[in-house]
């Protein structure tokens, strides 16, 4: 009996130690970013004559502007660097030429003086034409000397006056030349043409376009946009991609952004020692009317060109961008002074826009590269090759089952042969 | 001899009967946690607003604008993102779409969900869900399985016309898992989970630099990324061990028998 006890014993001691294995580790806490560079927010709010109309909740589009402007300025946490630019303020002719260029500098970007910020605003009588063009050309030159992200907030109630210069060309321009910069648009009251242009300007730069009828929904999004641009996020590091893996850049963990025309190849180069992983995800942004077929292709391919591995993503309808990413671990070596083997990576796309849309400047192109410790490959499929479930209990016990009556009919065996000896 | 048979028997029907119930107690993760709920949603991948399991986050936005969330997904999970969009109180007929991409930015199939939905004209609200694959622990660089790490949701319109271009609407998105456990458990694992950026984080947290700068994604799991190691494979295999052995003396008692009478003599 005791020998069943100390079996039974024996086996409740194993389960309780395999148990007591669910066990996991502590989480590790993540630190909070800090020390970011200032962002920075330019309004931009449109004084043109035709904000006299009042049909938003019974005012003039004017007065709620205003109204919605003094709770932003209100609501603007610390770390923002807010400035304020009007179009079409000051001259109330009839001449294009000198209408067109109608844009003023109210308050400059810089740390927020509410009060004084309040008092221009307040100043503020509609008056002439809507240079949006003109007014977004100045406004990127309103921030200066940082690297922290910069966001313009675009109010309008009308579409851009000052043809031929189009509006959504220029917030391209913008875009492709200053690193994140996003434009956002709000329409006041508007109108099909209106929509389309607003949100053309916004689909540029990767901001997004609003429509507005009341004088809440204006001061809401206008915090909510200031509030995005509080948000710290990381700043891409511009890089320029090659024709050919030759001449590509040497690029480490990071994040970059490029500029990719329709049918343009670029590379880039990324050292991977023995034993590290290469992580690379690119994504290609449509910032323009393109057809609604797409696709981004990366490839990594090793300097003498054979394909390592490939990433690829075809879309079609409305997108924002087209993304992939791809893998690639290399294995460790026996001899410690391996040298780093110089990985390529090829971004190509598929997009294709309707004759008549600029092919310059190209597409935004995000590409981000993290080169880790990787693991050996796996050498099973299962879990450290361990089994699982009825038909391997089934399997267990028989093999143990008929090992037991083997065991059992030699050893009988045997004391027959003993006995009858 | 009769009684060591009886026991065997009994300890075999007690393993068998507990197997599986030791086996299939496997942790799950049942985060929920309302009142830190994020009420935002970024515009890009790299401003994309994190979200833990099991939170439920809201974000209000315009028709056209791309939402996007983030949230970690461990080995042996299987996410289901569920959205729902409260349209505004007059609209044409729009399609409304989720897309689920894993930390490498490769967009993730749905099993089945209805990622992609149109509301007609004046509907209130549409709902979307689309449930991914079972996450694996390790896969080969060439597949596109679903890994540990951060996915990301994107939630647009597709279809839109331009009428309704720029009109508030509400998001709300959570995130559900089933914890599919050891059967999903694969050998090997990943040395970093796929975390945007993890290699540029791992770097200044080793240079003990204080100045911590904006990540991509600081994204993990609440209770931390599962070490790879532990699957309910190992109570399964542990438990055929111990049942095979039960059987093993199960097998030899029956040959024992009752044996011939001892006073029997021999060679009779």
């Amino acid at each position: 009996m005791i020998t069943r006890q100390r079996l039974a014993a024996g086996v409740c001691a194993l389960l309780a130690a395999l148990t007591a294995g669910i066990a996991f580790p502590a989480p590790a806490a993540a630190g909070e970013p800090k020390g970011e560079p200032a962002p920075q927010v330019d309004l931009v709010l449109d004084v043109s004559g035709s904000m006299r109309a009042r049909d938003i909740d019974g005012g003039s589009r004017m007065a709620a502007a205003k109204q919605a402007f003094n709770e932003v300025l209100d609501a603007t946490p610390e770390e923002v660097e807010l400035g304020i630019r009007t179009l079409g303020a000051n001259y109330p002719g009839d001449d294009q030429k000198t209408g067109c260029k109608d844009t003023a500098q109210l308050y400059p970007v810089g740390p927020l003086d509410r009060t004084e910020a309040k008092t221009a605003v307040a100043t503020l009588s509609p008056t002439g034409w809507t240079p949006i063009g003109p007014a977004l050309l100045k406004a990127a030159d309103d921030f200066k000397g940082s690297d922290g992200s910069k966001r313009i907030v675009l109010i309008s109630d009308g579409e851009d006056t000052c043809a031929p210069l189009d509006p959504c060309e220029v917030a391209r321009e913008i875009a492709a030349k200053g690193i994140g910069l996003t434009i956002d648009t709000l329409g006041l009251v508007p109108n099909a043409k209106m929509r389309k242009q607003l949100s053309c300007i916004a689909e540029a730069t990767g901001g997004t376009y609003t429509s507005v009828e009341h004088t809440d929904e204006l001061t809401d999004r206008v915090n909510q946009l200031v509030d995005r641009a509080a948000d710290p996020v990381v700043t891409p590091v511009a890089t320029e991609g090659a024709t050919n893996c030759t001449n590509a850049p040497a690029l480490k963990s990071g994040l970059y952004t490029d500029r990719e025309e329709f049918g343009q190849q670029r590379w880039y180069r990324v050292d991977v020692e023995p034993g590290q992983e290469v992580r690379a995800s690119v994504s290609v942004a449509a910032d323009r009317a393109v057809n609604p077929d797409h696709g981004v292709l990366l490839r990594a391919v090793t300097v003498q060109g054979r394909e390592i591995v490939r990433g690829e993503a075809a879309g079609n309808g409305r997108t924002d961008v087209v993304s992939t990413g791809l893998r690639y671990p290399k294995a460790e070596s026996d001899d410690d002074s391996a040298p780093a083997e110089t990985v390529c990576l090829q971004v190509t796309n598929s997009f294709s826009a309707a004759a008549g849309v600029k092919t310059t400047p190209g597409m935004p192109l995000e590409l981000t590269v993290d080169v880790v410790d990787s693991p050996s490959a796996a050498s099973d499929v299962a879990s450290f090759g361990l089994g699982r479930g009825w038909w391997l209990l089934g399997a267990l016990i028989l093999t143990g089952f008929l090992a037991g009556v083997l065991w059992g009919w030699l050893s009988r065996w045997r004391v027959a042969v003993w006995r009858t000896n | 001899m009769r009684v060591t048979r009886v026991l065997s028997a009994a300890l075999l029907a007690l393993g068998l009967a507990t197997g599986p119930a030791a086996a299939d107690s496997s942790p799950s993760p049942s985060a929920s946690d309302d009142a830190a709920a994020p009420t935002e949603a970024g515009t890009s991948f790299r401003t994309a607003t994190e979200i833990e399991q099991g939170q439920r986050a809201t974000a209000s936005g315009s028709t056209g604008d791309y939402l996007y969330w983030s949230f970690p997904a461990d080995a042996a999970q299987r996410p289901t993102v569920r959205a729902t969009v409260k349209l505004p109180e007059s609209h044409a007929a729009e399609t409304w779409q989720i897309d689920v991409y894993d930390g490498l930015r490769r967009r993730q199939a749905c099993q089945y969900g209805a990622q992609t939905r149109t509301a007609a004209q004046g509907t209130a609200t549409v709902e979307l869900a689309c449930t991914l694959r079972t996450v694996r622990a390790w896969s080969e660089p060439w597949a596109n399985d679903p890994l540990p790490g951060t996915y990301y949701i994107r939630l647009t319109v597709v279809n839109v016309p331009t009428s309704d271009l720029g009109l508030t609407v509400g998001a709300e998105v959570r995130v559900g898992s089933e914890d599919i456990g050891g059967s999903a458990a694969v050998d090997g694992s990943l040395a970093e989970p796929l975390v945007p950026g993890i290699a540029v984080k791992s770097a200044s947290d080793d240079d003990g630099s204080d100045s911590a700068t904006a990540v991509l994604s600081s994204i993990e799991p609440d209770d931390g990324w599962a070490s790879g190691w532990w699957s309910d494979r190992w109570l399964w295999t542990a438990m055929g061990g111990v049942l095979a052995a039960l059987a093993g003396i199960g097998g030899y008692a029956l040959t024992r028998g009752p044996g011939r009478p001892s006073r029997v003599p021999p060679g009779a």
